[in-house]
């Protein structure tokens, strides 16, 4: 896991779309057509707290998860950014 | 309103008792159709003059956008028969449900293929049941296979991506498989393998048609081999009692995670059981398809723990779960046993039985000439359980599925 991440400002791709279910969400990428079950409830708010503005960290925080989580968190966000769920939030404003 | 529902468990537990909308659905948009084919599941020929308005199929899809169904499967019947059919796949992306559309390829235009390259959100997925003329249009009918290929070039041309290339496997076209593979290649498809079912017009020619046990272990070593570099709809999971789990989500969703609204708005449980028996309400008199979908009793009931009857004691339960609902409906099998292509010989006795009747059709819009005629029985009353075998790409505190949510569904 890049260190930096937590430092990043993230954002969810425009064509994610997330839907609360009572074990989380589902996570649909409409490019990709790849459907993605996000299991913790907590998970969700993390996701939907990646407004661009905060840091990942400051995203955790706000969302109350433990620092003992963090680095599993960090690993499964980067592993969304790599499948393009999740983008950088300079990525956002470069790609028009 | 919610029956206490338990917390914690896996992935499959959760959807075993329900999700609170669909993941995906199939949605038959008219039961006319141009062509005949023999083994059609929804016994399709001629508009039925119930079928949804054009007003009313935008409420249905208002009402999938609200409940954030991201992807339906529309078919029919020939979906692109319905003069408001491009309206009606426009008016589904504009409001964020994603349209894969099932079609014979007849009415795919160069200036369709043209129009559909260029819009997103829409896969298409040609069918075609033979890799040779002759297997295809054995099937199928006179001309059919020109017209997939047609559209498949029309397509490739185009600068479509992806498009589906759509095989029932039968035991006439099990042997051609490398072939359709060639065939996908091709046109920059995607080679997409489902089950012959017995359902529709199917029931009449399941006996005939369906893969024998020799055919059924080729098939299994050759998805095995393909991967994911072959979609299957996770049609095939009763394969998975031969050993390895097959590519995908080994699940049946019926009424739990998919379902099919056919032309005049009716929900059944899953796109294989448009039968009385699945019947689970209608979109207009029943309180619309989110009330059907959270409410209904046969949903409520296929969301209840379920019992593998006869199989639990099967070595091989564990894999296949018993197999398909649906399969086992229309052979006339009990739904509690195993399925009737059960890899383990187990269903041999049971349709061997002279005693064995199939269900009736309770709806049939197949052209005059075309009627498959089926025997009553009285209709068994209990769901199979699903699947818990998982296969995902890995990411932490998440389950990912490629290819899904087409990989919930057979369509």
């Amino acid at each position: 896991m890049p260190v930096n991440l937590l430092n990043e400002r993230l954002a969810l791709s425009p064509s994610l779309a997330l839907r609360p279910e009572p074990f989380g969400a589902l996570a649909y990428h409409f490019g990709t057509r790849r459907l993605t079950f996000l299991k913790r409830p907590e998970l969700l708010e993390v996701m939907r707290g990646l407004d661009g503005d905060r840091q990942l960290s400051e995203v955790l925080v706000a969302c109350q998860i433990p620092s003992a989580q963090w680095p599993v968190y960090a690993q499964t966000i980067e592993r969304l950014i790599d499948s393009g769920m999740v983008v950088t939030a300079a990525e956002v404003k470069g790609d028009g | 309103m919610a029956d206490p529902r338990p917390r914690g468990g896996t992935l499959i537990e959760e959807f075993e008792v329900g999700l609170d909308a669909p993941i995906c659905l199939t949605w038959e948009l008219t039961y006319a159709c141009n062509l005949s084919c023999a083994h059609c599941l929804s016994s399709s020929g001629r508009r039925d003059p119930r079928e949804l308005s054009t007003a009313q199929c935008q409420d249905v899809i208002d009402t999938l956008q609200a409940m954030q169904v991201f992807y339906v499967n529309i078919g029919g019947g020939e979906p692109t028969i319905r003069p408001d059919f491009w309206h009606l796949l426009n008016y589904a992306v504009e409001h964020q449900v994603g349209v894969k559309f099932s079609t014979n390829g007849f009415f795919i235009t160069p200036e369709r293929a043209a129009w559909l390259a260029q819009t997103d959100y829409v896969d298409v997925q040609v069918s075609l049941d033979g890799a040779t003329a002759s297997v295809n249009d054995a099937l199928r009918g006179p001309g059919t296979y020109a017209a997939a290929l047609s559209a498949l070039d029309n397509l490739a041309s185009a600068g479509f991506r992806d498009a589906k290339v759509s095989v029932v496997v039968t035991r006439d076209n099990v042997h051609q498989l490398d072939d359709f593979k060639r065939i996908a290649d091709d046109h920059a498809a995607t080679l997409r393998l489902t089950r012959l079912r017995p359902s529709g017009r199917g029931a009449a020619v399941w006996d005939d048609l369906h893969p024998t046990a020799a055919q059924q272990h080729d098939l299994y070593q050759w998805l095995l081999r393909a991967g994911d570099n072959v979609l299957t709809g996770d049609s095939f999971f009763h394969l998975a009692a031969f050993g390895d789990p097959l590519p995908g989500l080994n699940l049946c969703g019926a009424g739990r995670v998919v379902c099919l609204i056919d032309p005049i708005g009716d929900v059944y449980a899953c796109p294989f059981a448009i039968h009385d028996r699945f019947l689970a309400g209608n979109v207009l008199h029943d309180g619309g398809f989110a009330t059907v979908w959270r409410d209904s009793d046969l949903f409520r009931q296929l969301r209840s723990p379920q019992s593998g009857g006869a199989c639990t004691s099967c070595s091989a339960y564990d894999a296949c779960r018993g197999g398909c609902m649906a399969a086992k409906f229309f052979t006339g099998l009990p739904l509690d046993g195993p399925d009737p292509e059960c890899v383990k010989g187990n269903s041999e006795s049971a349709l061997a039985d002279p005693d064995r009747n199939v269900p009736v059709a309770s709806q049939d819009h197949s052209r005059p000439t075309n009627r498959a005629k089926a025997k009553q029985r009285p209709a068994p009353v209990r769901a199979c359980d699903e699947s818990p075998v998982s296969r995902a790409t890995f990411i932490p505190l998440t389950t990912v599925l490629a290819g899904a949510p087409a990989a919930l569904t057979g369509r």
